[in-house]
């Protein structure tokens, strides 16, 4: 905390470094020291004692989240998009918090944290604090982290009882950014009536987007084809995509639909099956 | 004849350079260390099209750890465009405008990447940091990089003299094809865009230059698929007589065409600087600027049409098109004449007008790879046929047989020159078998009449494509090869072609394992040293089995009669009573009456005695083979594809290549080469596509946007061969290098037709490369498909 | 820009090794041209392509994305260490040369050291996992099915 008050912008944490690294490689950024942090290791690992919330150290290696049967048990819908981050090698070294410190719209995580409506904590020589994760994703590229701050620790929501969730992305290839990904969560009450819903997308915006007005479209619905397709109509409407070289707005916003039709209808076979 | 015990040829024998390479113990260019070895990096234009105001280098002189910053002005009368590599064919009424590359850019930038200035430092680091020290001022100039607006008087020039960015026109033909247009029964005209990208082998290019002054003498390492003609070069720009030279093409990590453009800036710069600094200096390509430093392919439209009768028979092909050169055009015409020679394929197409225009444009170098522009012919006639096939209700499959080149046409004189400046003269084939097991192996009719409507009826989208392709391949000039026996009874053999994998060092050991009746094991190949091997031209054009086996395979042929002389001799036998295996040679029925090659060879060169005048010593002997033309390998590549229509990604679900490239030496490697070049086919088909703005700017310089494929998208392939020998060449082997990579494009834009039934929807895929965001787009709005 | 160094100790294929660092020296360079331990090849520099993957406390990581001032005290396992001479090579190394999983040989030591690991992890894996675990590793030459090949071979010799 010391060297970065110090430093300030100057001065980078390395934690994986499969984000920075190959920024510095291309001579893009060139930050005049590195403080590694990788040697912290109090600040890797799942704690799964409270009953409400999971809470993961920033410092945790995706691999490790691949792992842990807590993560597959209790955030089902990380647990689906884990294996469309990067690849494995990538994985073994890197980590939650210094993905979601670096907060690309295109990556999976953000949007996953997003949908689930997580919290995160920074700390500084200054002191600390949580910050929602709707707060959290600035921009593109940019965070709510102030320069002497760094991101130590995520909490996560614990899936609740008849809940199922979905990820899906469509990519040009495994591993790549995703052009267009969906998460999304459904939770029934006792009549099989939709009580809660969150779906979120990556690559949509400038930043992870939550589906505010999509999500509440599917309270009190069966969750059947036309209140999907309801919601699927909202959130073409809502979003702002901003296209690549890979694929146009046009396109981008077609997939959304694709995608969120899909992941709905999968979450919701799955809620229905499960209880 | 007598026999051999030990049967090499055509096994699949595992390969002899292997147990290097798996260790991590073969030397690639960069593993070279020499003490005071100095490192470069090179400074690099970052807009594609502007004029030279000023440099100034004298801030990254300054810098600790820099040894030397040099510009253009520096190199002095060593400054030079490079030679021209290939000169035109001799085809009537040619325009060609030669403009080739310059060691560093003086005057002009004529594409991003272009070298300005190169540091010389102590590390790489050192070298990298000091580039940002030097100040160059530019004064942009607008971009070329339209094909037809750079041909207008209104667009700005590459080259001040060219006038609109013409940098060749040719036209080629034979028979009359206005003629038959005017009784054909139906005629089909498309616009076509193909597009092929860059070859990014996992290795990016390098050199390391060693200039001892006091040995006189210079060594060079260099990724080059060329040593050869790198040495002859180099040797005179640098004033210095070839036997000063030694290039080494070492373990190269993947050549695929662009490694034997020879006179790279950096090589001509690199042994400059070692020379004048008087220490090794080496450079080793960044990923990043492999893809502007690097020569590439890129793109042709085609305005194409086909004069038919009712019953699918091709009258004529009349073709004009545009051809992408880049920058500066070294390798000449290449890669549009392969285009232009290639649409003919295998099919009997009596009459053809193809005019093309090459056109300079502020974008890297256009110069082969894989395929050397073969593809964008194939593209255009496959695509020809299949809309043919639909306007007339003939099957797709049914409508190339009925065009094949029948077997008893060979050789088949197409007339048109080729890229080896001879007429395009097909030595033999035999195609309709091809297509019939390639139709066998994907369950073609079985495909269509019941696996595509069932699986349609529970909504999946599936489709299946043929395309058909030949090759020219196994060029002249010649190559050459030296076998000799050792004393150890180990077989030497040195050839100048250089090895990126292919191979070699099995296959040529299997010819002469199979003449001298040892152990592939025991033939030690050197490959791509100047020093042990004089004379060549390179590996390249798919010639390299062809060409130098066929050289090797005369030495070895030498070496036994040789050998069977010598031993003759010794047992005072005749020659017919001997034979050859297992490293000896045997007096036949009659046991222990053998010798070792190994004693042969020692006998062969005495310390005393004489030898008899007319005579060489050893068991050695160097051969050459020049082939009068070309082998012509041909194939059919069929697939099967599931397109999701909401995402519209695919999945390859089977994949089929049928291929004749005469006599196979090693089955094995030969599968290798095929999965190869399909491999490098996907990613031309559906992945890779540089994509350069309207200022040639390329936007997606870096392997997270440039999509190799992987082995997700690679799929499973089924491989079968047919047998045509060549007659050109004693072995009667044809190459095989490219051929995987030809018909890809074709066979995706015709099976995903099919999938999403896209020719009812009157939507047809005429480019290349295509992906979902451009399916997409065609599907959607059909009218914008330009 | 600051050239401070940093001392390490690092085991690499079992031998410790002592040297001075410069912070910003990549890991693979430093075992290519420090070490001299040059099977390890450099791509991409962007943690791509794959061919710089090592073997770091057990797990397969991109080199080129690594600085060696980071490896103190840790464990690495190279090709080179993976066979004890060309006579012995590991099942791995020997079924990809059964199987011509290689051609020009510069994408293989990456791809060794990635399902080296891949199959202590997953043991009996079925085809489609094997692609799946050598997404991370281009190759340019062989379209990968003979690398696939090789890997399944290496499997079922593996259990026996």
């Amino acid at each position: 905390m010391q060297l970065k008050a110090e430093h300030g912008d100057e001065a980078r944490f390395l934690a994986g470094g499969q984000s920075l690294v190959p920024t510095m490689n291309f001579r893009l950024t060139q930050p005049a020291a590195l403080i590694d942090i990788n040697p912290i290791t109090d600040l890797a690992g799942v704690d799964n004692g409270a009953s409400e919330h999971l809470r993961i150290g920033a410092l945790t290696r995706y691999r490790a989240l691949e792992r842990d049967p807590a993560i597959a048990r209790h955030v089902p819908l990380m647990e689906e998009a884990l294996p469309h981050i990067a690849h494995p090698q990538i994985r073994n070294r890197g980590t939650i918090g210094g993905n979601l410190a670096h907060a690309d719209p295109a990556s999976e995580m953000p949007a996953i944290v997003l949908t689930l409506g997580g919290k995160l904590h920074a700390q500084s020589v200054r002191g600390e604090r949580w910050i929602d994760a709707a707060d959290f994703f600035t921009g593109a590229l940019t965070t709510a982290l102030e320069s002497d701050e760094m991101l130590t620790e995520i909490e996560l929501p614990v899936a609740p009882p008849r809940s199922a969730a979905c990820f899906m992305e469509v990519s040009r290839r495994r591993g790549d950014f995703a052009m267009i990904g969906v998460a999304c969560v459904v939770q029934i009450d006792e009549s099989g009536r939709c009580s809660a819903a969150r779906i979120g997308l990556c690559n949509a915006g400038d930043g992870p987007v939550f589906a505010a007005e999509a999500s509440d479209s599917l309270v009190g619905t069966m969750i059947d084809r036309p209140a999907i397709e309801a919601a699927v109509a909202l959130i073409q409407r809502a979003i702002d995509p901003g296209g690549s070289i890979h694929v146009s707005k046009e396109f981008q916003r077609h997939l959304a639909g694709v995608l969120t039709g899909r992941a709905l209808t999968k979450a919701n076979e799955r809620v229905r099956r499960e209880h | 004849m007598n026999v051999v015990a030990t049967r090499n040829f055509g096994a699949p024998i595992t390969r002899n350079e292997d147990a290097r390479l798996l260790t991590g113990q073969a030397l690639f260019v960069d593993d070279v260390e020499l003490p005071g070895m100095l490192y470069a990096a090179f400074l690099r234009s970052n807009v594609a099209h502007a004029r030279i105001t000023s440099i100034d280098v004298s801030a990254a002189r300054a810098r600790a750890g820099v040894i030397a910053v040099y510009t253009a002005e520096d190199l002095g009368d060593y400054w030079a465009p490079g030679p021209l590599l290939v000169p035109p064919p001799p085809i009537k009424d040619i325009t060609f405008n030669q403009r080739t590359q310059v060691p560093l850019a003086k005057g002009k930038i004529r594409h991003v990447g272009e070298p300005l200035a190169v540091v010389l430092a102590e590390s790489r680091y050192l070298a990298e940091d000091a580039l940002a020290d030097i100040a160059v001022e530019l004064e942009p100039v607008p971009a070329v990089t339209d094909l037809e607006n750079a041909l207008t008087d209104e667009s700005a020039r590459v080259h001040d003299d060219v006038r609109g960015n013409v940098a060749a026109r040719v036209r080629q033909g034979r028979g009359n094809y206005a003629a038959v247009r005017a009784r054909a029964d139906r005629v089909i005209a498309r616009r076509f865009h193909y597009d092929h990208g860059c070859s990014s082998p996992i290795e990016t290019r390098g050199i390391v230059a060693h200039w001892d002054a006091r040995a006189n003498h210079l060594t060079i390492w260099d990724t080059t698929q060329a040593p050869v003609f790198l040495r002859n070069g180099l040797a005179g720009m640098l004033g210095l007589s070839e036997r000063q030279v030694r290039v080494i093409a070492p373990f190269v990590g993947g050549g695929f065409g662009p490694k034997i453009m020879l006179f790279y800036p950096e090589e001509v710069v690199i042994p400059w600087a070692a020379k004048k600094l008087n220490r090794p200096v080496k450079w080793i390509e960044d990923r990043l600027e492999h893809f502007f430093a690097t020569t590439q392919e890129r793109g042709q439209t085609h305005d194409a049409e086909i004069a038919l009768t009712a019953d699918g028979r091709i009258l004529g092909i009349r073709d004009v098109f545009f051809h992408d050169t880049g920058a500066y055009n070294p390798y000449g015409l290449t890669v549009p004449i392969n285009s232009q020679c290639t649409l003919l394929g295998p099919y009997v197409i009596p009459n053809y007008d193809s005019a093309f225009t090459a056109i300079f444009t502020n974008k890297p170098i256009v110069t082969p790879y894989r395929g050397a522009g073969r593809q964008h012919g194939v593209f255009v006639i496959e695509r020809l046929l299949d809309i043919a096939a639909h306007e007339l209700k003939i099957d797709r499959a049914e409508i190339r047989r009925r065009n094949l080149i029948p077997p008893d046409a060979f050789p088949y004189n197409n007339e048109i020159i080729y890229q080896d400046f001879a007429p395009l003269s097909y030595d033999s084939g035999n195609y309709e078998p091809i297509l019939d097991k390639a139709l066998e192996l994907i369950g073609y009719q079985q495909f269509l009449a019941e696996e595509q409507p069932r699986l349609r009826a529970q909504g999946r989208h599936v489709g299946v494509g043929v395309a058909c392709y030949v090759e020219g391949t196994g060029i002249g000039p010649y190559e050459g090869a030296r076998v000799q026996v050792q004393a150890n009874g180990k077989v030497g053999l040195a050839t100048g072609i250089g090895t990126q994998g292919q191979g070699h060092f099995t296959v040529f050991a299997q010819i002469v394992a199979e003449q001298l009746g040892v152990s592939v094991r025991d033939v030690d190949v050197v490959t791509g040293d100047t020093d042990q091997f004089y004379w060549g031209a390179g590996t390249f054009a798919s010639r390299g089995a062809v060409v130098a086996g066929n050289a090797v395979n005369e030495a070895a042929k030498v070496v036994r009669q040789k050998i069977l002389k010598l031993a003759a001799e010794h047992f005072e036998c005749a020659e017919e009573d001997l034979e050859i295996a297992n490293g000896e040679v045997s007096v036949v029925g009659v046991p222990g009456q053998s010798v070792k090659l190994g004693a042969l060879a020692v006998k062969a060169n005495p310390m005393r005695g004489a030898v008899r005048p007319g005579t060489e010593p050893g068991l050695e002997s160097t051969q050459y083979f020049g082939p009068s033309g070309g082998a012509t390998a041909s194939g059919v590549h069929a697939m099967i594809v599931e397109v999701d229509p909401q995402t519209l990604t695919l999945e390859v679900l089977k994949y089929v290549v049928v291929h004749d490239c005469g006599t196979v030496i090693n089955p094995l490697i030969l599968a290798g080469q095929i999965h190869g070049g399909v491999a490098q086919g996907v990613g031309n088909a559906y992945y890779e596509q540089l994509v350069f703005d309207e200022e040639g700017q390329l936007l997606n310089a870096s392997l997270a946007d440039y999509l190799l494929p992987t082995a997700l998208e690679v799929p499973h392939m089924e491989i079968a061969h047919t047998v045509t020998t060549s007659p050109l060449n004693p072995l009667g082997i044809k190459g095989a290098g490219e051929a995987g990579a030809i018909p890809v494009g074709p066979l995706f834009a015709q099976a995903i037709e099919d999938a999403l039934g896209l020719s009812d929807r009157k939507i047809e895929l005429n480019e290349i490369p295509l992906s979902p965001a451009r399916l997409f787009e065609l599907i959607n709005k059909p009218s914008d498909a330009e | 820009m600051s050239t401070e160094t940093h001392d390490i100790t690092v085991t690499v294929n079992g031998t410790p090794y002592r040297r001075q660092v410069e912070g910003r020296l990549l890991l693979s360079d430093f075992l290519r041209h420090d070490l001299l331990l040059a099977g390890t090849h450099v791509g991409c520099e962007h943690g791509v392509c794959g061919a710089c993957t090592i073997i770091f406390d057990g797990a397969a990581v991109r080199s080129c994305l690594m600085f060696a001032a980071q490896v103190d005290g840790h464990e690495i396992m190279t090709v080179e260490g993976l066979a004890p001479d060309r006579e012995h090579l590991h099942s791995l190394q020997q079924a990809m040369h059964e199987c011509h999983g290689l051609q020009c040989g510069y994408c293989t030591p990456g791809i060794l050291m990635t399902m080296k690991v891949f199959l202590e992890e997953t043991p009996a894996p079925d085809e489609a996992q094997i692609r799946e675990a050598l997404s991370g590793n281009l190759c340019r030459c062989t379209g990968y099915q003979h690398i696939v090949e090789a890997v399944q071979l290496a499997a079922e010799r593996q259990q026996k």
